[in-house]
């Protein structure tokens, strides 16, 4: 979103579509292009941890089902930038439906609409500055997310714990809450999501290992949704997970590249350590990185922590008639409310459109 | 009778299936089926040019019965239904067969064996096609007013929405006024707004609406009927009221547990947390030592769950008290301290910042009450301690309502085993109930503060009103059919054991005989698999086509 004029029942957005170097409509998803593609670079999707090449598909299910060229990327685009004879173009070559246009240019689109509706999300907190827990040093602490691609079976090691420093199975496996959260000096709110997704990640690791260990090192833990409460009682009865209430003060390796856990035993009154195969960090919810510009474009307040300002009373709202609001782009919240909220912001929209409706005809 | 001419296309998805399995060899094989004209490859079977393939093998080979062999038929069984129909075949005559999931994702090592598997499933799918007959999709009217079960904050926020959509709404209250929990509130966090501010509002716009009739001291009697022509017999005020509607908004709230026998509660000196609401509206609040008691019957055995809201709850009346009067003593004895979203934390803070003390206790070792002191065993301090008490206030869950159970019973939805309601799907339709027309918000599906309230009750409206715009539902006929009348005694069986309240039991000339909603019906199969009569067929699943299917295995 580029710019918008215009008010309720009547705004007009300008929207700049990014060239994709590949024709939409030709393109039909067959992948020969990336499999003839020499660059290779981190693959975003698995969070750097696998490889893809410079034109591809963000991953295998996503929509629209097309092919797009990374430009930062492109050994065509960077090597042959000035110069009269480009180098490589092998995806041009191979593709069948002749799909690949490196001429495109950015499109800019003008689209009349009554309201508009937000839900950009969030993004996840960096950890890399906090330098006690060692992320970006320490190859074995990875975040959540980084842990979800390992064990899933489409992901970079096919679903196998294997650990990014010497693909040694993972069989001992914490999970550190807070990380960036509940924490005055980085994000001072409860992300309220992610107690509930280590519990899940660890579930899911014993499901892969039953022999595995699971440790979950937390504050309070945050189990208040729908059928979370029994979910935690599972993860311990049936699991087996360790539940530790500590606050983790530091995380060290040893010779092997075993991340060590250093934290105060609250109950014990105790600092303890604990050397594991791999820690997964449960990072905050952060206001996502392109959040500022786009509701400067739309003129929408912020809140003090830069997610969108909503109304207590109205929670669809936003500080602009007609703009409305859901999801986590609003602050930290898991899936059903999401799905919740999105529904309210489609009904206080529609009843815009149908004021609108009334007073065109 | 017209000849059986089965085409069949068998889709790579990419290399999705054709990396791992055979599949030029699955279409040589199909050719060789019988009643197989025509077979053919596609890249991907749901692509544009996949379809338009389908389309011109249709037309082409004068095919009259379809077959793809791809995905899962939740992703893409419309589409092809739709690609029959523009090619000018009833889209019943098509049969979707699931190699991906079924084959190539589950069986990726084993190339061989993933190929013989698509084809025995592709056989099955052939035997199937050939006896498959057209159906007409089934259409029936709705009824644009609304029924709104509950006169909290979530049915008066859902009300008002419909009516500003130009909806007709009923709204059932069981109380004498309107408002419910809200009534009984001070403050809302977590910007300390009066709750009787935000109930005035939502009350004086309901009520203001011409298009909102309210019934207080109602209650529901029957419901019959199915999505678009509900009949709801109401006992409003003692007198009988029958109200036609299309669609259902359950928000009847919950009730708040009494912890009779828990912690020497007295209502009096010991009393809950709701209590102390009330007493706050009042200002009737004047003690030295307070104390308050989280999860008192709740995260137990008997109610396995965390009530959510009650953690803020406490923390937000200790504010407002310490605020009043700093010298007063606010103790709060918990478990896990639950402050979720952007604003909880800050208000955990301003609370220890009052003076507010917050007392880590262990679930095994929970408080003992005694006369004007409470003893505690302090989890982080690693120390018993005793905290003296005028006041001493329990956090208490929120629970389903009693009534809840013959609400559900009189919908015909069921309710979790904690007795509230249960959704369609615990993530993705939070707000539907799996029978079609009948939504949920607020508290009846799990205890919710009021701003959840407010954006569930608005996420309801939206939900309905996809019905009650389009004036219409269209349902698939894949439903049971009475096949065979004289067969039917009337037993009820199937009657009595519709998850979906689809079928009746009517008097004909003939007797009694069960007679089918088909707009209601979700085609489960349950009556067609328990009728001993083999009175029913099940539209596009009848025992002819799964005998063929079998029997091809």
């Amino acid at each position: 979103m580029e710019g918008l004029s215009g008010g309720v029942g009547e705004f007009r957005v300008k929207v700049r579509k990014k060239a994709r170097l590949v024709d939409e409509d030709k393109c039909i998803a067959c992948g020969q292009c990336a499999e003839k593609c020499p660059a290779k670079v981190p693959d975003q999707f698995n969070m750097g941890l696998g490889l893809r090449k410079a034109i591809y598909k963000h991953f295998a299910q996503g929509i629209p089902s097309v092919y797009t060229i990374d430009k930062e990327n492109c050994i065509r685009i960077k090597k042959g930038a000035g110069k009269k004879k480009k180098p490589c173009g092998l995806c041009e070559k191979v593709c069948p439906a002749d799909a690949v246009n490196f001429d495109q240019e950015d499109e800019y689109i003008e689209i009349d609409v009554g309201a508009i509706v937000l839900a950009t999300g969030y993004d996840l907190f960096d950890p890399s500055g906090l330098s006690h827990y060692g992320y970006g040093k320490i190859e074995n602490v990875v975040v959540s997310l980084e842990y979800e691609r390992l064990m899933s079976a489409s992901g970079p090691t096919g679903g196998h714990l294997d650990r990014p420093s010497d693909g040694k199975l993972a069989k001992r496996v914490g999970f550190v809450q807070c990380v960036g959260s509940r924490d005055l000096r980085n994000n001072d709110y409860c992300s309220g999501f992610c107690c509930m997704h280590s519990i899940k990640e660890a579930i899911l690791t014993r499901e892969h290992d039953a022999e595995s260990e699971v440790y979950i090192f937390y504050n309070d833990l945050r189990a208040m949704g729908k059928g979370f409460h029994q979910y935690r009682k599972r993860g311990e009865e049936q699991y087996g997970i360790k539940y530790i209430k500590a606050r983790v003060g530091e995380i060290t390796q040893d010779e092997e590249g075993n991340p060590i856990v250093w934290y105060e035993d609250v109950e014990e009154g105790k600092v303890k350590h604990l050397a594991l195969d791999i820690v997964v960090l449960a990072t905050a919810s952060v206001p996502s990185e392109g959040v500022g510009e786009l509701t400067t474009v739309l003129g929408v307040d912020l809140e003090g922590h830069g997610f969108i300002r909503s109304d207590m009373t109205h929670p669809s709202l936003t500080s602009v008639p007609g703009i409305f609001v859901c999801g986590a782009c609003h602050g930290p919240i898991d899936i059903p409310e999401s799905v919740a909220q999105a529904s309210g912001a489609a009904a206080v929209a529609a009843e815009i459109m149908l004021a609108a409706n009334v007073k065109e005809h | 009778m017209e000849e059986t001419r089965i085409g069949v296309f068998v889709c790579d998805c990419g290399s999705n299936i054709a990396g791992f399995l055979d599949v030029p060899d699955v279409v040589a094989y199909a050719r060789t089926l019988p009643n197989v004209v025509f077979a053919k490859e596609n890249l991907y079977s749901c692509s544009e040019t996949g379809i338009s393939e389908i389309k011109n093998g249709i037309k082409e080979n004068s095919l009259t019965r379809v077959v793809v062999a791809s995905c899962t038929p939740r992703t893409h069984e419309p589409t092809f239904r739709s690609a029959c129909d523009e090619a000018g075949l009833n889209p019943f005559y098509f049969e979707m067969v699931n190699i991906r999931e079924h084959c190539s994702w589950v069986h990726m090592v084993d190339r061989e064996r993933a190929t013989n598997k698509a084809k025995d499933l592709v056989r099955i799918g052939i035997a199937k096609a050939a006896l498959l007959e057209a159906q007409e999709s089934i259409v029936a009217n709705v009824n644009k007013r609304v029924l709104v079960i509950g006169g909290g904050v979530a049915g008066l926020t859902a009300s008002e929405s419909f009516s500003r959509r130009g909806f007709e709404v009923v709204l059932i209250e069981k109380e004498e006024k309107l408002g419910g929990r809200l009534n009984d509130l001070h403050m809302l966090y977590p910007h300390n707004i009066k709750a009787s501010h935000v109930l005035e509002q939502k009350i004086r716009n309901a009520t203001s609406s011409p298009l909102i009739k309210i019934y207080t001291s109602s209650v529901i009697k029957s419901v019959k009927g199915y999505v678009g022509n509900y009949e709801v017999s109401v006992e409003a005020g003692g007198k009988a009221l029958d109200v036609t509607c299309g669609v259902i908004v359950v928000a009847s709230g919950a009730s708040v547990l009494e912890p009779r026998g828990l912690y020497n509660y007295d209502s009096h000196n010991v009393i809950t947390q709701l209590e102390l609401e009330k007493r706050l509206q009042r200002e009737e609040v004047n003690a030295g030592n307070i104390a308050m008691i989280q999860c008192v019957g709740a995260r137990t055995k008997e109610r396995n769950y965390c009530s959510k809201i009650c953690c803020m709850t406490a923390i937000k009346n200790a504010i407002i008290i310490k605020e009043e009067n700093p010298k007063t003593n606010i103790f709060i004895l918990y478990e896990d301290i639950q402050c979720y979203g952007l604003e909880g934390e800050a208000l955990l803070r301003k609370a220890k910042e009052a003076g507010v003390r917050f007392v880590n206790y262990d679930p095994a070792e929970p408080p003992v009450v005694g006369e004007g002191s409470v003893k505690v065993y302090h989890k982080v301090l690693r120390r018993e301690m005793a905290l003296p008490y005028d006041l001493l206030v329990l956090s208490t869950p929120m629970i389903a309502r009693e009534d809840a159970k013959d609400l559900s019973k009189l919908l015909r939805v069921p309710t979790d085993e904690s007795g509230f309601f249960l959704e369609a799907h615990v993530k993705l339709r939070p707000l539907d109930f799996a029978t079609d027309g009948i939504y949920l918000c607020g508290s009846a599906h799990w205890p919710a503060d009021v701003r959840e309230s407010i954006s569930q009750a608005l996420g309801a409206v939206a939900r309905a009103s996809v019905h009650l715009t389009r004036g219409f539902v269209k349902v698939d006929p894949i439903v049971s059919t009475l096949a065979d009348e004289d067969l039917c005694v009337g037993c009820g069986l199937c009657a009595a054991l519709c998850p979906y309240g689809a079928i009746e039991i009517v008097e004909t000339p003939k007797g009694k005989k069960a007679s089918m909603i088909s707009v209601a019906c979700k085609g489960c199969g349950v009556c067609g698999s328990t009728c001993y009569r083999r009175a029913i067929k099940m539209n596009h699943f009848s025992n002819e086509q799964m005998s063929a299917q079998i029997a091809a295995l």
